[in-house]
């Protein structure tokens, strides 16, 4: 399989306060990233995603370690060519409107023509902008920039899209169009570098995901091989019995407006408790089986470093 | 075409800025005063006009470099901006090129602009336009030239307010450098006169681009002083932006 984006072993500190003291953010990063696939990276607040991306990008030179995107080193010309970049809260020329914006960068894309407005309103399209085309940017909302932002970054096609953030500050109907658009990048055949801390969309859209805590990876591969589908415990709602006589048999987790919810882990005990309700006469709201999610693995293993 | 397309909209940005316009003002102000203050002299008054208008030019054209020159560079990066520009295809030295003719640019204009008043009020004064007068504006514009590109190299690494003051500076010993020259020939052959020499030849030295005084006063100028200020000019300015470029090459933009 064609990998592409590598990184083997990258490191870097950044120097910090009056008197320079050296911070080390990414302690040994490695991980490749295979041709088609959407890539989740993700990590708490200030792990060192944003600091991978930008090594990535040649925007922070790395104290350590090599960089390949589609087998170029990641500074040269041809990698830049195939990628493209959404930031972490996008900010742009304020004074420009959205198609001359993206005019301004196709000019800085040796493959792409100067002034194609047609294809511009394409794209804007795409990212669902093209009422927008003559606004202003100063006039944009913030999830307006956004989609700017994801219009900027497949400006020149590229094969491989590194997106910071991309559901950041969106509703959720904003959210579920974003990801509808990158699960399109993927049919397009396009590769998706995913940073994010938000567990619910890697969850949604990503085929494999990386752990990064601490500068380092803890845990990645494929979505089903980390996270297993067996059944953790039975959520039940119910009312009518009183929180006493469960104890023996769940852990209560919280009681409100009449209704208790426990946990339940053991099938016979399940089975004892629909018994219980029916003699009480007392009501079963429902009977919720848990399997475990990415966010149980992610705060275990974020806890632990 | 990366530069030109970086050139353009740098372009667009700057003649946004209000302040251009305060400075562009305040050169109108001052050059037409310089009629007002020909009419309470006794002598020459034509020499008066050319005097005070010149020096508003050059003036404010500094002024302008230097404030659009620490601003235009300093808010791409602080903005962040700049994270996506250099996420396209586009080195950092063109980055930097772009910025810098995006710059002289708009300063062209500002000039041409300043320069109309000026040859107007001398028109009034005088029914001709003395295009002499224009040889010495175009040194003013090569000054402006070599302090843009000052203003860039401040700025790669330090905030606006710091940028302004380094220019500055610089724009002020260039103007006074040539006061060593002076101090040279009265010093011994010695260490102190070797350490004063290589200050001398490292420090700029403005006043190569004065031609105010022999244009006002139709003074000859010798040709190979033309050549020379323009090579002066042309080869200071790059040099400082190879050192940008190489400084900004460094940088981590996080
Ligand atoms: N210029 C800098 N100087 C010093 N420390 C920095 C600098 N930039 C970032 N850091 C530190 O690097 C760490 C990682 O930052 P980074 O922006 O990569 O985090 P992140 O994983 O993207 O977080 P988030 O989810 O909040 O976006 C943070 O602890 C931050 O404080
Ligand atoms: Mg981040």
């Amino acid at each position: 399989m064609e990998t592409a984006l590598k990184i083997a072993d990258l490191h870097k500190s950044f120097q910090t306060g009056f008197i320079p003291k050296k911070k080390k953010i990414l302690k040994g990063i490695t991980l490749e990233v295979g041709k088609g696939e959407i890539f989740g990276y993700l990590g708490p607040n200030g792990a060192g995603k944003t600091t991978t991306l930008k090594c990535i990008l040649g925007l922070i030179h790395p104290d350590k370690g090599e960089i390949e995107v589609w087998d170029h080193p990641y500074f040269s010309l041809k990698a830049k060519e195939k990628t493209g970049y959404l930031p972490e809260n996008p900010y742009f020329y304020d004074y420009l409107t959205a198609s001359e914006f993206l005019d301004f960068y196709s000019q800085l894309c040796p493959n792409l023509k100067p002034h194609n407005f047609k294809k511009i309103n394409t794209l804007l399209k795409i990212v669902g902008l093209e009422e927008a085309s003559h606004l202003q940017l100063r006039k944009f909302s913030r999830g307006m920039l956004q989609r700017v932002g994801l219009a900027q970054a497949i400006l020149n096609d590229p094969s491989l899209v590194l997106l910071d953030e991309p559901l950041g500050g969106l509703d959720p109907i904003g959210r579920k169009e974003i990801r509808d658009i990158i699960l399109r990048f993927k049919e397009e055949g396009k590769t998706v570098f995913l940073c994010s801390h938000i567990i619910q969309d890697i969850e949604m859209i990503c085929d494999k995901v990386a752990i990064l805590g601490n500068g380092q990876i803890i845990n990645q591969g494929k979505l089903q091989d980390l996270i297993s589908e067996k059944i953790q415990f039975t959520e039940v709602a119910l009312s009518g019995v009183s929180p006493k006589e469960l104890e023996e048999l769940g852990e209560i987790y919280s009681i409100h407006r009449g209704r208790i919810f426990l946990k339940v882990f053991e099938e016979e005990k399940k089975r004892k408790i629909i018994q219980l309700v029916q003699s009480r006469k007392g009501t079963l709201h429902s009977l919720t089986p848990r399997t475990e999610t990415l966010e149980d693995l992610f705060v275990g293993m974020v806890k632990q470093t | 075409m990366k530069i030109k397309a970086i050139a353009f909209n740098t372009f667009k940005e700057a003649i946004r800025d209000r302040i251009l316009y305060l400075l562009l003002f305040f050169a109108a102000v001052c050059i037409v005063f310089s009629r007002i203050l020909a009419l309470l002299t006794v002598g020459n008054k034509v020499k008066i006009i050319k005097d005070v208008g010149l020096a508003s030019l050059s003036f404010f054209g500094v002024l302008m470099a230097i404030l659009m020159g620490t601003g235009l560079v300093y808010k791409e990066i602080d903005k962040k901006t700049i994270c996506t520009l250099l996420s396209k295809p586009v080195r950092r030295y063109q980055f930097i090129l772009g910025k810098f003719f995006g710059l002289i640019l708009t300063l062209f204009i500002m000039l041409s602009l300043m320069s109309l008043v000026f040859l107007g009020v001398v028109f009034f004064h005088t029914f001709s336009i003395p295009w002499e007068i224009m040889i010495s504006v175009a040194f003013i514009f090569l000054e402006m030239c070599l302090i843009t590109s000052v203003a860039i190299l401040f700025s790669c690494f330090s905030t606006p307010i710091l940028s302004s003051i380094f220019s500055l500076s610089f724009y002020l010993i260039g103007h006074f450098s040539w006061s060593l020259e002076t101090i040279l020939k009265k010093m011994k052959p010695g260490v102190g006169k070797t350490l004063v020499q290589i200050l001398y030849t490292f420090l700029p030295d403005l006043e190569n681009f004065n031609f105010k005084t022999e244009v006002v006063h139709h003074l000859s100028i010798p040709p190979q002083s033309y050549f020379y200020s323009t090579a002066y000019g042309i080869f200071y300015t790059g040099f400082v932006l190879l050192i940008a470029i190489l400084i900004f090459k460094k940088r981590d933009f996080v």
